[in-house]
């Protein structure tokens, strides 16, 4: 089914949820909403739902207005963060209860339809159990079938993993992504985390305070984010960001450190600039003879196994790398942190893009 | 803060036999007998997937579960019997629990009120945690209208600010929390603890959390310790094929295999072990699998000399890195790839680096 929100507007007691959010989501796609709590992911998914009403705005589903139709009269099945089973029914029961509800449809077609949503799940030994008898993992997974077996044209899921296991999560991670690529089926997948973004694919939608920053294919948005603001939101550590002025051919950061202005940042008008440069593009050594330095004082250093996260300070400014192997550091020790101007994103001082790195993408694609 | 120790330590929530061969022992153990010692100022991870007994162990250090079998000492003084409040331990728990009436003050303030310190040092002890925090500028509101992340900082606040605890144990806490503000907590977690030498101990199922949040990992697996180390350790050196399995992202690659001379065959493909791994492992009983980290294997275009013939079969494209599928016989195995490196669909070299390549028989390290 194709989905489009015409210009909604949420607002609930004086309180803006949703502003101006214009969107279209293409028939059989998968889409991701990115963004931290409070971005307005669950209330855009109640209204694709129908189960808010939008203060203004219209929702279309394939051209036809469906506003002001509630959630019972649209072709729509929604997946939530908790697991939500109901605990006298077995696991059979629980995800042919839509079947039933609907009324339309003979016992073997049920019978039929939730052994295939199960074997989907990898669940249909558990058919005859009871939700308490179950691992998250597996109540999540029944709730899941629940939703797959209606064959609604419109699925939603808000954070269904954010509860799970981090082993389980990779593992479903996988399984959903399969099973999305493929039919008619609409998705719609809310999530905070950008791995998890990036790990889905399909196309990204970046929510910040009730509003709709960005969309584009998933890996498009990631390597060109439009503002400062995207860049923070799909970066995991946090992407370091620092103030910068271009003048003659000179890149300077606040401090006493600078740099030639780098080939994709020709164009850009002398003045004062942001630049942002995500973790892992910034190292402890210098990885070529033109990398800019960056003193800092060294926060903490944390261990990963096979890499390790480096805080350190400069000045006013927070700064993270991300580097392979194990580095230890004392608090306090002064380093230089460098990373190859050529990886610089540079914002204007609204925090619109002006200049991306050339990475292995095109241009093209994202909005 | 207390050095902690678990002798003959073990749990299960079923009742004993009563009669029988195996009268006394459990039909099953939710916690395997194990003999641990938490050292003094340790920061300690407990990381392991639902129902591997983490939060059964937890229990058992906090008082709040009574080992059906062993002792628990802090300080060497037995404290089994005792309570949670008894054995002073602070707690903070994966959903916020905090008194949405009070201020935020109030709520910080709470548990040393509760053991009737001295209002002025409350009042400055309060300041000093809030500081730590950045939570100075809300002590005043009032907890109810604070966002879910703000009232699970109070919640780490009300852990922190007793000085005298034997311990401070923390069950999930940043699973409600955003990622952003994840890395801030968990830096200041672990500044608090550089600062203040804390004993520390930290449940979670999150390997990211548990290995840039603790000096020691425990990694557990049905009701056992299979692994305790360093980040480094578990990383470079699993012990135990859930180890390799779990931490890593992708896990670890296993391949059975059996062992001829000083190399591992893989569906009749040869590849170098380590002399003395491969002297071990001919003497080892049970099941083999050969082990390597995605990180590890190399992966070539061309031809090279001890390379086995393989296929890359996918590409994913994470941004930050690229995983790559490649097959190999009926093998599947996931290579980790930079950014910028690049790869093509279609034939392809692998290699095992013998420094990289790990054996495990039934499981466990050779």
């Amino acid at each position: 089914m194709q989905l489009a929100l015409d210009r909604i507007n949420l607002r609930v007691g004086g309180e803006q949820h949703l502003a101006d959010i214009d969107l279209t989501l293409k028939s059989g796609s998968l889409n991701m909403l990115l963004g931290p709590t409070q971005a307005g992911k669950t209330s855009l998914l109640r209204v694709m739902a129908g189960l808010d009403r939008p203060t203004t705005g219209r929702v279309l589903v394939d051209g036809v207005d469906v506003t002001a139709r509630g959630v019972r009269d649209r072709n729509v099945a929604m997946v939530y963060q908790q697991f939500v089973n109901y605990p006298s029914f077995t696991v059979f029961e629980n995800i042919a209860s839509p079947l039933r509800q609907a009324r339309r449809y003979r016992d073997e077609e049920i019978a039929q339809k939730v052994q295939h949503a199960a074997e989907m799940m990898h669940i249909d030994h558990l058919l005859q159990r009871l939700p308490a008898e179950l691992s998250g993992g597996q109540q999540q997974r029944t709730a899941i079938a629940r939703a797959l077996v209606k064959e609604a044209g419109l699925l939603l899921l808000d954070e269904p993993l954010v509860n799970l296991d981090y082993k389980l999560r990779e593992e479903l991670r996988v399984e959903l992504r399969e099973l999305f690529g493929k039919g008619t089926t609409t998705v719609v997948y809310a999530t905070t985390e950008p791995t998890e973004a990036l790990m889905m694919g399909g196309r990204t939608a970046v929510l910040d305070l009730g509003r709709l920053l960005q969309f584009g294919p998933t890996i498009d948005v990631y390597h060109r984010p439009n503002s400062v603001r995207v860049s923070e939101i799909f970066s995991d550590p946090p992407i370091n960001v620092l103030p910068a002025q271009l003048d003659r051919g000179q890149c300077r950061l606040s401090s006493d450190t600078a740099f030639p202005v780098p080939a994709h940042m020709t164009g850009l008008a002398a003045g004062e600039y942001r630049v942002g440069v995500r973790a892992n593009h910034v190292s402890v050594q210098p990885k070529s003879p033109g990398n800019a330095a960056v003193p800092v004082d060294i926060e903490l250093a944390e261990i990963s196994g096979s890499e390790t996260f480096v805080h350190g300070r400069h000045g006013r400014f927070a700064m993270v790398a991300r580097i392979d192997g194990v580095h230890d550091y004392r608090l306090g020790e002064g380093a230089t942190l460098y990373f190859d101007p050529a990886r610089i994103f540079a914002f204007d001082q609204t925090g619109r893009l002006v200049a991306a790195p050339e990475s292995a993408h095109a241009a093209g694609g994202a909005v | 803060m207390a050095r902690i120790e678990f002798t003959r330590l073990a749990h299960s929530y079923q009742p004993r036999s009563k009669s029988g061969a195996s009268a006394g022992a459990p039909a099953s153990y939710a916690l395997q007998p194990m003999d641990q010692i938490w050292e003094d100022g340790g920061a300690y991870a407990l990381l392991g997937p639902s129902g591997c007994g983490k939060t059964t162990l937890l229990n058992i250090m906090s008082g709040l579960l009574r080992p059906s079998e062993g002792k628990v000492a802090f300080n060497s003084i037995d404290v089994t019997a005792q309570s949670t409040e008894q054995r002073n331990i602070a707690q903070v728990f994966q959903f916020p629990v905090i008194y949405d009436t009070m201020t935020v003050f109030d709520n910080l303030a709470f548990p040393l009120r509760n053991r009737r310190v001295a209002e002025a040092e409350v009042r400055a002890r309060v300041q000093q945690v809030a500081e730590m925090l950045d939570l100075t500028a809300d002590l005043k509101r009032r907890a109810s209208g604070l966002a879910a992340d703000a009232k699970q900082k109070i919640s780490l606040g009300r852990g922190l600010v007793r000085k005298d605890v034997a311990a401070i144990l923390f069950d999930e806490p940043l699973t409600v929390i955003d990622p952003h503000l994840k890395w801030t907590l968990r830096r200041k977690l672990k500044q608090i603890h550089q600062e203040f030498k804390l004993t520390l101990i930290y449940v979670t199922h999150d390997q990211t959390e548990a290995l840039t949040f603790a000096d020691r990992v425990n990694v557990m697996y049905e009701g056992r310790i299979v692994q305790a180390g360093t980040p480094q350790e578990l990383f470079e050196d699993p012990a135990h094929v859930f180890v390799g399995h779990f931490i890593g992202s992708p896990g670890m690659n296993l391949l059975p295999c059996r062992v001829d001379g000083s190399s591992a065959l893989v569906d009749g493909h040869a590849i170098a072990l380590a002399p003395d791994r491969a002297a071990r492992a001919r003497g080892a009983a049970g099941e083999l699998q050969l082990g390597i980290r995605p990180e590890f294997v190399a992966l070539s275009a061309a031809a090279r000399p001890g390379a086995i013939a393989a296929t890359v079969r996918a590409i994913e494209d994470l941004g930050n890195r690229k995983i790559v599928t490649v097959g190999f016989g009926d093998r599947l195995l996931k290579v980790r790839i930079d950014e910028d490196d690049t790869v093509a669909k279609g034939p392809a070299w692998i290699s095992f680096p013998e420094q990289w390549t790990r054996l495990y028989a039934n499981g466990s390290a050779v």
